[in-house]
C-alpha cells in the first residue's frame, strides 16, 4: 500500500514521512516520529491526552489524520521547553504537584499553554471551561488549576 | 533483621517538607514512558477478539483464514494458554478471564487473539476468526442476579458459608457475616429505629492510560515484560504460572503507570501478550482500546444493601444491621465481604450484625477499585445515620460524635482499636468554617464518614551509597503519584542528608526481591518502613568504615545529621565525617556501601475521613453542582503533605463522579452501552470547585515516623457525604448511586406523588 508523503513542521524543525491514510496525526507523532509525549487516552477525542497545536489551534491529535499535517506547524509537548529551560507552566506544575501519574499532564499542559496565549489573564472560571476537554482522574483539577493561576502570573510578569 | 517498627516522636528535617518529586521533569516534557510509549525490535501489534455476547457457549473457533493472511503471524485462542493452574481456582478464574475457555461470560470476554506486523493488518485478521456461538440467558443486574430464577452463570458453584451445603448451584458464591452482640435486643431498647435499602451502579476507576504492555518470549524460556501495573511482581508470578514459565527467567518492568486506582491489580492482556510472543517468535505489543478498558477490564461492583439502625433518645446507638449484595462479575470474589467488614467501622457499637452476598453477573470481572466495596457500604450506612440524626432532633456530626469509635472500641469487623482518627476528623468538621458558611436556595449540605484498613505486606528496598555520596533508592513498589518523592525524603531524613543528593527508582522483578503490589494504601507506608530500615543497615556499615578512617573501635562512633561523630572526650580532635567523606573512601574501607531491608510491613494503621459538600440542585432538570467539598483525614504523618492532599482530593473527586454520574449502563441485551468517556463521563475540570484539604496527623504507633496509608479512605465518605446533601437540598432521601438528573427527577415526582 502506497503512504502519503507529507511535509510538515513539527516544533520548528522540517519534517517528513510516509503514512497510511487512515493513519491520525497521533498514530504518526508516536508510532513513526518517535514523539511519544502525546497520549491516547481514548482514541475518541474525549480525554484530551493527545493534545497538540496546529497552526495556533489546540486539537485532539488522534482526530486529526496524518496527511492533514501536510504544510502545517505541529507543536507538541516534546517542544514546550527551550532547551533546559521549563516553560513556566511545565514549572509551575511540578511545584503545584500538578501531576500524580501524569499520563494527562502533556496534553493538560499544551491545552493551558493555549490558553494563556489567547487569554493571559484567565479567571478560575475561564481555567476550568478552557481545560474542560482534558480529563485528569488523579488530582481532582485543584492544583492543576493552582499551577495554571500561579503560571499566568509569572508569565505577565515576564 | 532486628528493625524496630515502633513510633518514636522525633522532629523531622525532611519529612513533611514538599519538594519537586524526582520523577517531574521527565513527566512535564513528555519523555515519562508509560506502558505504551516501549517499543522492541521486530515487535508486532496484538490485538483482541471479544465475544459480542454476554453469555454463550463457545462451540467452536475457526482461525484458519486469519492464518492465511499476509502479515498475520500468531493467532490464538485458549488452547494456546493450557491449563497449568493445578487445582488453583484463582488463577483458573484469572486464566479464563484472560481468554475465555469454553463459555464466554460478558460482553467484551476475550475470545481469541492475534500479532500482526502493524495494526491495520491485526483488525483485518481478527474479522476473518469465525466462531460458532451458542448464546445463553444471561443475567446483568445484581439483585436479579442473586434470584434463585436467574439464569446460572456456573452451574458448579454452591453458595459457601451457609449452614447447610445448598443442594442447587446459585450464582450466589459466599455468604459472610461479621459483627457481635446481639442486634434483636439492641433493637429492643431502640426508641428510634430507621431501616432503608440502597443501591449503587458499577462504575469504572477511569485510569486515563488503557493497559498496555510489551511481551517478548524468547526461544530458550527467557522472556520479558514491559507493562503499565500496580504490581510487576504479582504480574510476573501470574503470568509465570499460566505461561508455564520460570519466575526468575520472567523479567518484569513496571512502565510509569497512568494511573490504576486498583484496576491494575490484575492481569488481563499480559497472559495473551506472552501467548502471542511465544508463538510468533517475536515482541508483541499489546494495548487495550478504551472500549476494550470499560468492557474487559475490571470495575468495581454492582451493589445492593439493606441497612437498619436503630438508636436510644439520648442518641445512643443501641443495634446496627446491614445486608449486602456485591456484584463480582461471572467469577467469584469477596467484596461483599470486605463492604460488610467496613461498613460500621467508624462507629462504637454494642450489637451489630452484617451479612455479605458475593453474587455472579455477565458483567466482566469486578477488581479494587481505592478501598473497595468501602464507598458503597458507607453511603448506605451513613444515609441511614443522617436520616437517624434527624429522626432524633440531633446534629448530624454531634450525633457521630456520640457513637464514634476510639481507642479501644471492639470493631464492628473484630480487632480492637489502636490510636484512630475518626473522633479527630469529626471535631475537626464541627469546627470547620464550612459547617458555618450560609447556603442559598436549592442549596444542601451534606457530611460523611468513611473508614478503610490500609495494607502492609511485603516489600524489599535496596539503598546504595555511590562514591559521590549520593544515595539510590530502589523500591519495589511501583509509583502511583508521587511516592518516589516520598521515599526519598524519608531516605534523606534517616540518613541526615539532603533530599536532592537521593534519588529513588521503581526497581524491576530482576534487580529486586519481591513486593507485593502497590495497593491499600501500602506504597509509602510499606516501602518507607522498608526504607528506614535499609538507611539504618546503612549507616551501620557507614560507622564502621569511619571508625577504620579513625582506626577507632565501632562502639564510639554515633550517627547524626548526616555525620560519623566519635564520641567522648579523647576524640576531641576528630573531625565529623560525612557520609560524602566515607563514601569516597569506599573503595579502600570495605567496598560499596549499601543498606537493603526485606520485611513484611505489618501494622498498617486504619484511616478515618470525614468529609463536608455543599451540592445545589436545579429542581426543574434534577441537575446538581458541587458548591464546596471539604476533606478531613488523618494520615498519620504527612511525608510529603503535597501529595497527600492530592490523594485527598482525587480521591474526593472520583467520589463525586460515582455519586453524580458515573454507571455502568447495560442494555437488555447484556451489552455494554456506554463503554467511552462521551457517554461514561468522568468528572471534568469545570464540573468541580476547589477541594479543600485538611491534613490531621495521628501517629501510627507501629511505623518509625507515625505514616498511614491515605490513598484510599478519601473516596469512602463522598458518595454519602453528597447524598446527604442532595437529600437536604431536595427534601427527598436518596437511595440510588448515581444521583444522575433523571433519578433525582424520579425522586422528586415520587415525593410529590406520595
Amino acid at each position: 500500500m502506497a503512504g502519503i508523503a507529507v511535509s510538515t513542521t513539527i516544533n520548528g524543525d522540517a519534517v517528513e514521512y510516509l503514512c497510511q491514510p487512515d493513519e491520525t496525526l497521533l498514530d504518526v507523532l508516536r508510532d513513526r516520529l518517535g514523539l511519544t509525549g502525546a497520549k491516547e487516552g481514548c482514541g475518541t477525542g474525549d480525554c484530551g491526552a493527545c493534545s497538540v497545536i496546529v497552526d495556533g489551534r489546540l486539537v485532539c491529535s488522534c482526530l486529526v489524520l496524518g496527511a492533514e499535517a501536510e504544510g502545517r506547524k505541529v507543536e507538541t509537548i516534546e517542544g514546550m521547553a527551550h532547551g533546559d529551560q521549563l516553560h513556566p507552566l511545565q514549572q509551575k506544575f511540578l511545584e503545584h504537584a500538578a501531576l500524580q501519574c501524569g499520563i494527562c499532564t502533556p496534553g493538560f499542559l499544551i491545552a493551558a499553554k493555549d490558553l494563556l496565549e489567547k487569554n493571559p489573564s484567565p479567571t478560575e472560571e475561564e481555567i476550568r471551561f478552557g481545560l474542560a476537554g482534558n480529563l485528569c482522574r488523579c488530582t481532582g483539577y485543584d492544583k492543576i488549576v493552582r499551577a495554571v493561576q500561579d503560571a499566568a502570573q509569572v508569565m505577565k510578569g515576564a | 533483621m532486628n528493625f524496630d517498627p515502633r513510633y518514636s516522636g522525633r522532629n523531622f528535617s525532611s519529612v513533611g517538607t514538599r519538594p519537586i518529586r524526582p520523577d517531574g521533569v521527565d513527566k512535564v516534557t513528555g519523555r515519562a514512558r508509560y506502558g505504551a510509549d516501549f517499543n522492541m525490535a521486530g515487535q508486532l501489534v496484538g490485538r483482541v477478539l471479544r465475544s459480542p455476547h454476554a453469555h454463550a457457549v463457545i462451540k467452536s473457533i475457526d482461525t484458519s483464514k486469519a492464518e492465511k493472511l499476509a502479515g498475520v503471524k500468531a493467532v490464538i485462542t485458549a488452547k494456546d494458554l493450557p491449563d497449568l493452574t493445578d487445582g488453583d481456582a484463582a488463577m483458573y478464574d484469572i486464566l479464563d478471564n484472560s481468554m475465555a475457555r469454553k463459555k464466554a461470560l460478558y460482553d467484551g470476554h476475550a475470545v481469541a487473539a492475534v500479532a500482526a506486523i502493524d495494526a491495520r493488518t491485526a483488525r483485518q485478521a481478527l474479522k476473518l476468526i469465525e466462531i460458532d456461538y451458542e448464546v445463553l440467558p444471561h443475567v446483568t443486574d445484581v439483585d436479579e442476579a442473586a434470584h434463585h430464577h436467574a439464569p446460572l452463570i456456573n452451574d458448579q458453584v454452591f453458595t459457601e458459608g451457609l449452614e447447610e451445603k445448598p443442594a442447587k448451584p446459585s450464582n450466589v458464591t459466599k455468604r459472610t457475616q461479621f459483627g457481635h452482640g446481639d442486634v434483636h435486643k439492641g433493637f429492643a431498647e431502640a426508641d428510634f429505629i430507621v431501616e432503608r435499602s440502597f443501591k449503587t451502579e458499577q462504575t469504572h476507576q477511569g485510569y486515563i492510560e488503557p493497559h498496555a504492555c510489551v511481551a517478548s518470549v524468547n526461544p530458550d524460556g527467557t522472556a520479558e515484560l514491559w507493562v503499565c501495573t500496580q504490581g510487576h511482581f504479582v504480574y510476573r508470578q501470574h503470568c509465570a504460572q499460566l505461561l508455564g514459565l520460570e519466575a526468575s527467567k520472567l523479567r518484569v518492568t513496571s512502565s510509569e503507570i497512568g494511573g490504576g486506582f486498583g484496576g491494575k491489580t490484575h492481569v488481563w492482556a499480559e497472559p495473551v501478550a506472552l501467548a502471542l510472543s511465544r508463538k510468533a517468535g517475536r515482541p508483541v505489543k499489546l494495548v487495550m482500546t478504551r472500549d476494550e478498558v470499560f468492557r474487559a477490564s475490571g470495575p468495581t461492583s454492582a451493589t445492593s444493601i439493606d441497612v437498619k439502625i436503630g438508636a436510644r433518645k439520648d442518641g445512643t446507638i443501641t443495634a446496627a444491621e446491614a445486608t449486602l449484595r456485591y456484584s463480582c462479575g461471572p467469577y467469584a470474589g469477596s467484596w461483599a465481604e470486605i463492604g460488610a467488614m467496613t461498613a460500621f467501622a467508624c462507629y462504637k457499637l454494642e450489637n451489630v450484625k452484617t451479612v455479605g452476598y458475593e453474587v455472579l453477573v455477565n458483567r466482566p470481572k469486578t477488581a479494587a477499585y481505592r478501598a473497595p466495596s468501602a464507598p458503597m457500604a458507607a453511603f448506605a450506612v451513613e444515609s441511614a445515620v443522617d436520616e437517624l440524626a434527624k429522626e432524633l432532633g440531633m446534629d448530624a456530626v454531634d450525633f457521630r460524635i456520640k457513637n464514634a469509635a476510639q481507642e479501644g472500641t471492639r470493631s464492628s469487623y473484630g480487632p480492637v482499636y489502636g490510636p484512630i482518627g475518626i473522633g479527630p476528623t469529626l471535631e475537626a468538621v464541627k469546627s470547620h468554617p464550612h459547617m458555618k458558611a450560609p447556603l442559598k436556595a436549592n442549596q444542601g449540605r451534606g457530611m460523611a464518614c468513611g473508614f478503610w484498613f490500609n495494607f502492609g505486606g511485603q516489600t524489599c528496598t535496596d539503598l546504595n551509597i555511590g562514591m559521590d555520596g549520593t544515595v539510590s533508592l530502589a523500591v519495589g513498589t511501583v509509583d502511583v503519584g508521587g511516592s518516589r518523592a516520598s521515599l526519598s525524603l524519608v531516605a534523606a531524613e534517616e540518613l541526615g542528608i539532603d533530599y536532592s543528593n537521593v534519588k529513588a527508582i521503581v526497581a524491576d522483578t530482576s534487580s529486586l526481591g519481591y513486593n507485593d503490589m502497590t495497593d491499600g494504601s501500602r506504597g509509602t507506608f510499606s516501602s518507607s518502613m522498608a526504607t528506614i530500615s535499609a538507611a539504618r543497615n546503612a549507616i551501620k556499615i557507614l560507622k564502621d568504615r569511619a571508625a577504620q578512617m579513625w582506626d577507632i573501635p565501632v562502639e564510639d562512633v554515633t550517627w547524626e545529621k548526616g555525620h560519623a561523630i566519635a564520641k567522648g572526650e579523647k576524640y576531641g580532635n576528630l573531625s565529623p565525617l560525612s557520609l560524602k567523606d566515607i563514601a569516597a573512601k569506599s573503595g579502600t574501607t570495605g567496598g560499596p556501601i549499601a543498606g537493603h531491608s526485606e520485611l513484611v510491613a505489618d501494622g498498617a494503621g486504619v484511616s478515618f475521613a470525614t468529609h463536608i459538600c455543599d451540592i445545589e440542585v436545579d429542581p426543574e432538570t434534577g441537575a446538581t453542582r458541587v458548591i464546596r467539598y471539604t476533606v478531613v483525614q488523618d494520615a498519620g504523618k504527612a511525608v510529603h503533605p503535597t501529595y497527600v492532599e492530592g490523594q485527598y482530593q482525587g480521591g474526593a473527586a472520583q467520589g463525586i463522579g460515582w455519586a453524580l454520574n458515573e454507571e455502568y449502563i447495560y442494555g437488555k441485551d447484556g451489552r455494554l452501552q456506554n463503554a467511552g468517556f462521551l457517554d461514561y463521563r468522568i468528572p471534568v475540570c469545570s464540573d468541580l470547585p476547589m477541594i479543600d484539604t485538611q491534613i490531621l496527623e495521628i501517629p501510627n504507633p507501629n511505623h518509625p515516623y507515625g505514616v498511614r496509608g491515605v490513598g484510599e479512605t478519601s473516596i469512602v465518605p463522598p458518595l454519602a457525604a453528597i447524598a446527604n446533601a442532595v437529600s437536604n437540598a431536595v427534601g427527598v432521601r436518596m437511595t440510588h448511586i448515581p444521583m444522575s438528573p433523571p433519578r433525582i427527577l424520579a425522586a422528586l415526582e415520587a415525593e410529590r406523588e406520595g
